[in-house]
């Protein structure tokens, strides 16, 4: 092993020369005593011989009085650091504990099993590159299992280590070993991002610990430490979109004004031009000043100053970004929480919440579903206790500037603190942008009730309401078929009313813009409406891009399955150019337009809608012939 | 074996040295945007070296934005103090030094008192009566997880009641990059920027960065009277000699410095830093067995922190 490597006795300087070029893994390890997580760690750091004689002489004493594993050290006593719980025999929080080898430092983040394990999981893995999953061989894929493998793939770690443990329990049963890797795949294939590396092994033995052992043969894979020494550390690294969030001013006299901070993602180098957020100010990069020297080039990690070649207003939790991708900016978004106090979250309440951004005043204001980790089952909550996970959307008193956490954890984590124990209470994954979709109305609202029932309005109107979805790519010809269907209709004798997403933008949703989630609050407004249409007896005929299948389908859900009609206006992507008036394509080719779908945001094409016409084939008359025969069908349409 | 794997390029790339140079650099930003008196605990040794030199880095081009404060028990070799004066006076730093006014009216010392006493009296009390005359809310401090079972969990930012007390029962969960740092008034927060080194990262950071340090960890012919199997130095005439104790001159250097009367010093004849890694490297014994206070009962860190000792 390293620590032995004879080049400490013969050859120092190069020994600290080759140290020097080592890098760090930080990894965390899930399982309980029981699964002999604590014997592991302690024969990785013995093994590396991290171990230092005193050290042992104390565990040696101590195996004897609250020890479990005979006349052996106890390696798991190393584990336990507080005296309260070696007296107890468990681990109550999170410890961390440190090897190296002459490839790399590691860092591994300790975790117990017990019924604090979310929350200390949690943060031990907010920090890791990997985490190694231990299964009892004897016992195979269990509850704790599944918990384990949400809580990494949920905290975002894309390195895991399946460790199938205690192989000498099972006769190092390569049959036992290939069921317990089948099951566990079975599971994980809901989980983003995982993708094990499985491995058989006994830590008390230690076989494939350190060395392969002579015991699994039928293994060819490398060993648990060579895993752990070559697997890449960097994998999701991000160099493209460049975060750097702002920790303080360092302005030591009138001349230098510096802007310190580390920086979250992508590559900073002077010259380069930046955007300066939450102000939208432009800059460029004069200068990246460190103590040792100004530096050509700074990736991710990296503490540095940076001062710029203009007078820019920045501050403490403000956002230096790249010119091409900036971060979502918005007061609501939706995270995954995770509670973290013995006091259960009070949505509506005032908390802290303190970010790259730095501190917010923030609620909770709404609770989506609740997750079960040992199901991965979605339940209905209307608060969260501790050790709860939950999608929640959350609203902050001042703009939050964000990435998605998965990919940007500095930019798209969270917590939130007690405003009264200052106690850090919750720890957030943003998703995105919170839509109105999820809000739920204020409790005390009563609806009120119409004297009018639907029977009454289909005799007046004859006509039973529904709501007719057009949706395509821009001039594809959505707004031409509302209109004469709209006269269709009128023309029979129908009564309708035309949503046209142009129209509405003028009105009701002035102040949308055209980013994915600007579009679909946009359809959640023309879907709430024509709700509203529906309930008054009216036929509603809504033409709108609508590009997402998933907002798509939660207007289908709010309007009605059975009131809904979806029909995918499925012309060329070609022709729709050639007819393009206003001249949008063209725009969007030169990047004036982003988000335009079929040019710099996609188009689901629908594949549950109830019609498709084409109007480079079809005219408009037959497309219109089309929805009247759909809606007949339906019985839309008294006789 | 194949070598690691990295999707980065080689000028990105940071070496774990640089990756905890620049966590360290992270906290202490985070401190000095959030706190409004924080305070730097410097203990002279080598992770206060470190420490202090960290903090250069983090504030460049400006100043250290906040003072050294040395808890003196009076007892520190003579070389500690030299090299903090020298030290102090070439950075332009603030130094608060601070020693029991109570405890030296008393004549505490650590040959009549145990170290149990006189460690509770001149490092423990002084340290709590130095903060709170500062009104500090925050104080740094060179602690690392490696040293000590009890610190292996103990977080970053380590909330302090009013009485400076550690509940390791009540710990804040602490996530990704991010420090809660809310206090009320007359609670404060330990922060222990280099709580993920080892050892030899910090032995390893000091000869990279080519940082001074004590002399006294190099090996010199000093005066030694070994007891009970520990090489004490005997650094000044208030030095008790035991009957039949008499000073020999041997080549020691010390892995720890502390109170000379409790440092063990160990027998070496490294005085070069790869000499002394090499040394440290070879060497089974941990580096706080040079330190005669860790030793009354298993625990007793814990103990000492929950009443308020660093």
């Amino acid at each position: 092993m390293a620590h032995t490597s004879d080049l400490i006795a013969s050859d120092i300087e190069a020994y600290l020369a080759e140290h020097e070029r080592k890098d760090l893994l930080r990894l965390l390890t899930c399982g309980s005593v029981d699964d002999g997580k604590s014997t592991l760690i302690g024969r990785l750091l013995h093994d590396s011989e991290m171990i230092y004689e005193d050290h042992l002489a104390v565990l040696e004493a101590e195996s004897t009085t609250v020890g479990s594993a005979g006349d052996q050290v106890d390696l798991a006593l190393l584990m336990d650091g507080l005296k309260a719980e070696r007296e107890q025999g468990i681990t109550i929080d999170v410890a961390y504990r440190y090897f190296s080898t002459a490839r790399r430092k590691f860092i591994i983040a300790d975790t117990p099993g017990h019924e604090q394990y979310t929350r200390n999981m949690v943060t031990g893995a907010s920090t890791c590159q990997l985490a190694v999953i231990l299964i009892d061989a004897r016992l195979g894929v269990l509850a704790q299992t599944r918990r384990h493998s949400y809580v990494a793939s949920l905290l975002g770690i894309r390195n895991v280590v399946v460790a199938v443990n205690k192989m000498d329990l099972v006769g190092w049963s390569e049959e036992r070993f290939d069921e317990i890797c089948a099951d566990y795949r079975i599971f994980a294939k809901g989980l983003a991002q995982i993708d094990p590396y499985f491995l058989p092994m006994s830590a008390l033995l230690g076989d494939n610990v350190v060395e392969p052992g002579d015991n699994l043969t039928w293994f060819d894979g490398p060993a648990l430490m060579e895993h752990l020494e070559t697997v890449d550390v960097d994998v999701g690294v991000d160099l493209e979109r460049l975060r750097l969030p702002i920790q303080m001013v360092v302005r030591p006299d009138l001349d230098f004004r510096g802007f310190a901070g580390t920086v979250a993602s992508g590559v900073l180098r002077p010259g380069a031009e930046v955007v300066a957020l939450p102000s939208g100010m432009r800059s460029t990069v004069a200068r990246i000043v460190t103590f040792d020297g100004d530096l050509e080039v700074a990736g991710p990690g990296r503490a540095v100053t940076v001062t710029l070649t203009d007078e820019i207003d920045l501050s403490r939790g403000d956002l230096l970004v790249d010119v091409e991708q900036a971060p979502t900016r918005a007061h609501e978004v939706d995270a995954m929480l995770v509670w973290m106090d013995t006091e259960e979250l009070e949505p509506g309440r005032q908390y802290l919440l303190q970010s790259a951004n730095g501190v917010r005043n923030a609620s909770v204001t709404s609770i989506r579903h609740r997750v079960d980790v040992d199901t991965l089952e979605e339940r209905a909550a209307t608060s969260l206790g501790l050790n709860d996970i939950g999608r929640c959307s959350i609203s902050a008193d001042r703009e939050l500037l964000f990435d998605a956490y998965g990919v940007n954890r500095s930019t798209g984590s969270f917590v939130l603190v007690d405003r009264l124990s200052n106690g850090t209470v919750g720890a957030g994954m943003i998703i995105g942008a919170a839509s109105s979709w999820n809000r739920q109305p204020d409790a005390g609202l009563l609806r009120q009730a119409s004297s009018i029932s639907q029977g009454e309005r289909s005799a007046r109107f004859g006509q039973q309401p529904c709501t007719v979805l057009l949706t395509g790519l821009t001039a594809a010809g959505k707004s031409t078929i509302a209109t004469a269907l709209e006269r269709r209709l009128f023309d029979r004798g129908r009564a309708a009313i035309r949503l046209d997403g142009e129209n509405v933008r003028m009105g009701i949703s002035r102040d949308l813009g055209f980013s994915s989630q600007e579009r679909s609050e946009n359809l959640r407004r023309v879907a709430e409406v024509a709700q509203l249409v529906n309930n008054h007896g009216l036929i509603a005929i809504a033409a709108l891009v609508a590009p997402k299948d998933e907002v798509r389908a939660r207007a289908r859900e709010l309007v009605g399955e059975d009131r809904f009609v979806e029909v995918f206006v499925d012309t060329p992507l070609e022709v729709c150019r050639e007819r393009d008036v206003n001249g949008m394509y063209e725009a969007a080719d030169r990047g004036e337009v982003p988000h335009f779908p079929g040019v710099s945001a996609t188009y689901d094409r629908p594949t549950d809608m109830d019609l498709r016409v084409d109007t480079s084939v079809q005219a408009v008359d037959e497309c219109v012939d089309a929805i009247m025969d759909l809606l007949a069908a339906r019985g839309v349409l008294d006789a | 074996m194949s070598a690691p794997t990295t999707t980065l390029p080689p000028e990105l790339r940071l070496t774990h040295l640089r990756q905890l140079e620049a966590e360290a650099i992270h906290i202490m930003r985070e401190v000095v945007a959030q706190f409004e008196r924080p305070v730097m605990m410097y203990s002279i040794g080598k992770d206060s070296t470190v420490l202090l030199h960290l903090a250069r880095k983090a504030f460049f081009p400006g100043k250290i934005p906040f003072p050294l404060l040395h808890v003196d028990t009076t007892w520190k070799f003579r070389e500690m103090i030299e090299f903090r004066d020298r030290t102090v006076a070439d950075l332009g730093i603030d130094l608060i030094v601070h020693s029991n006014p109570d405890g030296m009216a008393a004549g505490i010392n650590p040959f009549d008192h145990g170290s149990k006493n006189y460690t509770d009296i001149m490092k423990t009390q002084a340290l709590k009566q130095a903060l709170e005359a500062g009104c500090f809310d925050a104080a740094f401090g060179g602690a690392r997880r490696d040293e000590e079972k009890s610190r292996a969990k103990e977080r970053i930012f380590s909330f302090r009641d009013r009485y400076h007390r550690w509940d390791p029962k009540n710990q804040r969960p602490e996530l990704w990059d991010i420090y809660n740092g809310r206090v009320d008034r007359g609670e404060s927060i330990r922060v222990f920027p280099i709580s993920n080194w080892t050892e030899l990262d910090v032995w390893q950071y000091i000869h990279l960065e080519e940082i001074p340090i004590v002399p006294l960890y190099r090996s010199a012919i000093r005066p030694v009277v070994e007891r009970n199997g520990t090489l004490i130095m005997v650094d000044d005439d208030r030095f008790r000699f035991e009957d039949g104790e008499e000073p020999e001159m041997r080549a020691v250097r010390f892995r720890t410095l502390g109170c000379y009367p409790l440092s063990g010093a160990v027998e070496s004849t490294a005085t070069t830093l790869p000499e002394i890694i090499q040394e440290m490297l070879l060497a089974s014994r941990s580096e706080r067995e040079g330190r005669v206070i860790d030793h009354d009962q298993s625990g007793s860190m814990e103990e000492k922190k929950r009443e308020g000792y660093f």
